[in-house]
């Protein structure tokens, strides 16, 4: 990776709904008092009549949105992945998934990322607690590019889906125009023979660099892109796993049932091979920049490196 | 002018209600399970609701009207049987069909499912989020001008769910006079009176000062019942909740008022008694 451009994606969110309620009349964005945040504000601002505000209500927006749903209208609601997805959970399960209703949560500060506001706003559980309930399809895009062009997708998909994007400016890995998302798909970003390396979201572009410096050392790791999480293209990681023997998940997410409990479920069952889930240990994060948290975690780039490193030996 | 009924139609609508009632005990009776004393302090209600005032379409999305149809919620989804029964008696499907209830691979399911019957709007039986979704309901019908009421249905049990109150304050801020929440206040609930399991208090009070149109009725007199809906209908700027003062298990002499028939099963014996009382 050279210049790396960074962009901002939830800005991205917040544009692409903006850009989408122009020709799809029927979106509807429900925010929880952090339209500013969540960059709704954008869709609020060109559309007022369709933007509705909860309020500090997390649980009343999901279920808000079920009933607009009823009537023909494309919900996204948004707020902080902790409180999108753990106080409004079971609003998503009985009232969203089970009946299988067209609303899309789009839960942005997801993971460690969060920094200064600290544990009590950094999810690092949504994915697993959304992964489980039925119907839902979980998404966690890895770049504005991406975010674009998944909420493009979920827009015309008909079903319920939980998004986690980031609150940080992220490297811009796809580059604009040329990017196609594939719900089906998991991306192969790099080919390699030593380890698979499973990730997604903003940890994608620390992999990549993760595996630029391994490469220099004579290690060659297989990167493996999977934004959609559930359902999870099990064929593209167990075709790898086949190839290198090894796998490894890095997700800015606990190790349990997020991303690396999905890869270890789909490899247990077709090609049982040894899989490290890196992420966040069983434990609450803490108050910091995105960066020093990443870098205590060892989400970044060169302490994946090393890591990874260790995994091949 | 609000309209009223005549005589012949409170007669008919009383028949009505009591065939229904015998249903519903027929129906807890055949699953050996369901919740009866709800099911009957709601079937006033809700015999006057499909058979007088609710804009409904038993054929569905088959009518050509379908999407200005009125919307009905049942958020305390536990008096599934007093819904069921109410549609079939409406034509949704057929009466024979009641006694599936609750049992293996039946569309009338222990808690009403939207994707298993055609008649239920939403899928409920987690309380305290049928006002919410009927909050969402009302928004949708207004972006799209319609004039289509929409009725939410809440146990008073219900209302210690804080759910309740984000959506009761969400409906005034919205203005959605299109909305018309109605509580079946017969005050017990699994573990007792609601007073002393966590009191309600003055129910009509606490909606007043959210901002809500309040309407105070006897949930069992059927002409008050139908004025309340009509008014509710007529609204300009504010959400209405009808406070129905009910009786938990009404018509069965030995399950009225008392809490332990929220969610119980008569026996051979007891279903003929209530049949009989409910001749």
């Amino acid at each position: 990776m050279t210049e790396v451009i960074k962009k901002s994606a939830r800005g991205e969110y917040g544009l692409t709904l903006a850009d989408l309620g122009k020709t799809n009349k029927d979106i509807v964005v429900i925010d929880c008092d952090l339209s500013g945040s969540t960059m709704t504000k954008h869709f609020k601002a060109a559309f007022p009549e369709r933007f509705f505000n909860a309020g500090i209500a997390e649980q009343d927006a999901v279920t808000m949105a079920v009933g607009l749903s009823t009537t023909g209208k494309v919900p996204f609601v948004s707020t902080f992945a902790v409180f999108a997805s753990g106080r409004a959970w079971e609003q998503i399960r009985n009232g969203v998934c089970y009946p299988k209703f067209n609303v899309k949560v789009v839960a942005t500060h997801c993971g460690i990322t969060v920094g200064e506001d600290g544990a009590s706003h950094q999810a690092l559980e949504d994915v697993a607690i959304m992964r489980a309930i039925p119907n839902m399809t979980v998404i966690a895009p890895a770049d504005a590019t991406e975010v674009r062009e998944v909420i493009k997708w979920v827009a015309e998909y008909k079903g319920p889906v939980y998004v986690r994007v980031s609150r940080a400016n992220l490297p811009v890995i796809f580059p604009e125009g040329e990017y196609k998302f594939n719900p089906n798909k998991a991306v192969v970003m790099k080919e390699g023979k030593d380890i698979t390396v499973v990730t997604n979201g903003e940890t994608t572009c620390e992999v990549l660099k993760a595996a630029e410096i391994l490469e220099k050392e004579g290690i060659s790791v297989e990167v493996v892109h999977a934004p959609v999480v559930k359902p999870l293209d099990a064929t593209t990681i167990v075709d790898s796993a086949k190839k290198t023997g090894k796998v490894a998940t890095v997700e800015n997410h606990s190790v349990i049932g997020g991303l690396g409990g999905a890869v270890c479920e789909a490899v247990c069952a077709e090609y049982p091979v040894k899989v490290t889930r890196i992420g966040i240990n069983d434990q609450f994060g803490q108050t910091g920049t995105a960066n020093e948290l990443m870098a205590y975690y060892g989400l970044t780039g060169e302490k994946l490196a090393e890591k990874i490193k260790g995994l091949v030996k | 002018m609000l309209k009223v009924l005549s005589k012949e139609e409170i007669e008919e609508i009383k028949t009505v209600a009591k065939k229904l009632r015998a249903n519903i005990v027929r129906m807890i009776h055949n699953a050996q399970s369901g919740h009866p004393g709800g099911s009957l302090s709601a079937i006033d209600i809700l015999t006057v609701l499909y058979t007088k005032v609710m804009k409904q379409y038993p054929d569905w999305d088959k009518n050509p009207d379908f999407e200005n149809r009125d919307r009905f919620v049942l958020s305390k989804g536990h008096a599934s049987a007093a819904i069921y029964s109410i549609l079939a008696h409406c034509g949704y499907f057929p009466e024979a069909d009641l006694l599936e209830y609750r049992k293996f691979g039946t569309k009338l399911q222990g808690h009403p499912c939207c994707t298993k019957l055609k008649g239920i709007e939403v899928s409920t039986g987690s309380l305290g989020q049928g006002l919410s979704i009927a909050c969402g309901m009302a928004l949708g019908l207004k972006l799209d001008k319609k004039d289509s009421k929409v009725f939410a249905l809440m146990g008073d049990g219900e209302l210690q769910e804080g759910s309740i109150w984000e959506a009761a304050m969400n409906a005034a801020h919205y203005k959605l006079n299109n909305l018309i929440g109605i509580v079946d206040r017969n005050r017990l609930q699994i573990d007792g009176n609601t007073e002393d399991v966590m009191a309600i208090g003055d129910a009509g009070a606490k909606f007043a000062a959210f901002g809500w149109n309040v309407i105070e009725i006897d949930g069992h007199d059927i002409e008050a019942i139908y004025e309340a809906l009509e008014k509710g209908k007529e609204s300009t700027d504010k959400p209405t909740v009808i406070i129905a003062n009910t009786v938990k298990g009404k018509g069965v002499s030995f399950m009225e008022n008392q809490a332990g028939w929220h969610g119980k099963a008569p026996n051979d014996e007891q279903l003929a008694q209530a049949l009989e009382e409910l001749k």
